[in-house]
C-alpha cells in the first residue's frame, strides 16, 4: 500500500495491518522531524503527478527482490514541526531477513528516488532548502 | 509541438513561476539544450539554471539525465536533487 498525505498517520493501526497477513515477521521505520539546532519547521514540497508512481516503482523493486507479504509506504508533504512524523515504511514477510532488509532498502531508496524536497525554517527567521548528501547516494548503491 | 515545463523547490523559486509552456525550436533537441535556450532569453532562467551540476530532470514523471533528448516529451520537470524521506 503506497499513500502520499499531509495527514498524519497511526503506527500503531499500520503495524496491525501487516500483522494481520499472518505471516512471521514485520518490521517498519518511522521517520520523525528533527528538532535540534533550532528548527521550528519543515515543508516538505513533492511532484503530485509523479510521486505515486516513483513510489510505487521503489516498492515494486523491494518486492522483485524479496519474499514479501505486505508492504505499506506513506509519505506527508507539507507543513511539518519537530516530532512529526514524515515517513513510514512496515514490510511482512515469512524471515525476519527479507522483512528487516526490504524495510532498509525501501528508506534508502525513498531518499534518492522519490520525488520530495524539504524546506528548513529556522529559530533565527531564516530558512533553507535541505541539500542532497553523498551519504544518501552511498546508502542506496549498498544495495 | 509545446512542452509543459515544472520547476520545484529552489529552482522554481529562482525562475520565479512554478511553471510555463514553452515551443522550443528545431534546433534545440536535450533537457541541457532547453536549460541553455530558456537561460539565453530571461535572467531569472540563467541564474536557476547556472549550476548543471544541482539540477535533475524527469520527463513524463520519469527521472532522467539532462542529456537526455526531448523529442516526444509532454512535461518536463527540472528539479534539484531529491530530499525526502
Amino acid at each position: 500500500m503506497i499513500r502520499v498525505q499531509p495527514d498524519d498517520f497511526d503506527p500503531g493501526t499500520e503495524l496491525a495491518r501487516l500483522e494481520a497477513l499472518n505471516v512471521g515477521a514485520v518490521a517498519s521505520f518511522t521517520g520523525l522531524v528533527r528538532g535540534d539546532g533550532g528548527l521550528v519547521a519543515m515543508t516538505l514540497e513533492h511532484y503530485p503527478a509523479m510521486t505515486e508512481a516513483a513510489l510505487r516503482a521503489i516498492a515494486d523493486e523491494a518486492a522483485r527482490r524479496w519474499p514479501l507479504a505486505g508492504l505499506t509506504v506513506i509519505h506527508r508533504h507539507g507543513r511539518l514541526v519537530p516530532g512529526d512524523r514524515i515517513v513510514f515504511v512496515g514490510t511482512a514477510s515469512s524471515h525476519r531477513a527479507a522483512a528487516l532488509e526490504s524495510c532498509a532498502f525501501l528508506i534508502d531508496w525513498l531518499k534518492t528516488d522519490a520525488p520530495f524536497w524539504k524546506r528548513e525554517q529556522w529559530a533565527d527567521g531564516s530558512s533553507r532548502w535541505v541539500e542532497a548528501r553523498s551519504e544518501d547516494d552511498a546508502a542506496k548503491e549498498r544495495w | 509541438m509545446a512542452i509543459e515545463l515544472l520547476y520545484f523547490a529552489w529552482v522554481r523559486e529562482s525562475v520565479g513561476k512554478d511553471g510555463e509552456s514553452v515551443d522550443p525550436p528545431a534546433g534545440v533537441t536535450t533537457i541541457a539544450g532547453l536549460l541553455d535556450w530558456l537561460a539565453a532569453s530571461s535572467e531569472p532562467h540563467a541564474q536557476a539554471f547556472a549550476d548543471r551540476a544541482r539540477l535533475r530532470a524527469a520527463i513524463d514523471q520519469r527521472f532522467v539525465p539532462l542529456d537526455t533528448p526531448i523529442e516526444g516529451a509532454r512535461e518536463i520537470a527540472i528539479f534539484p536533487p531529491v530530499t525526502g524521506g
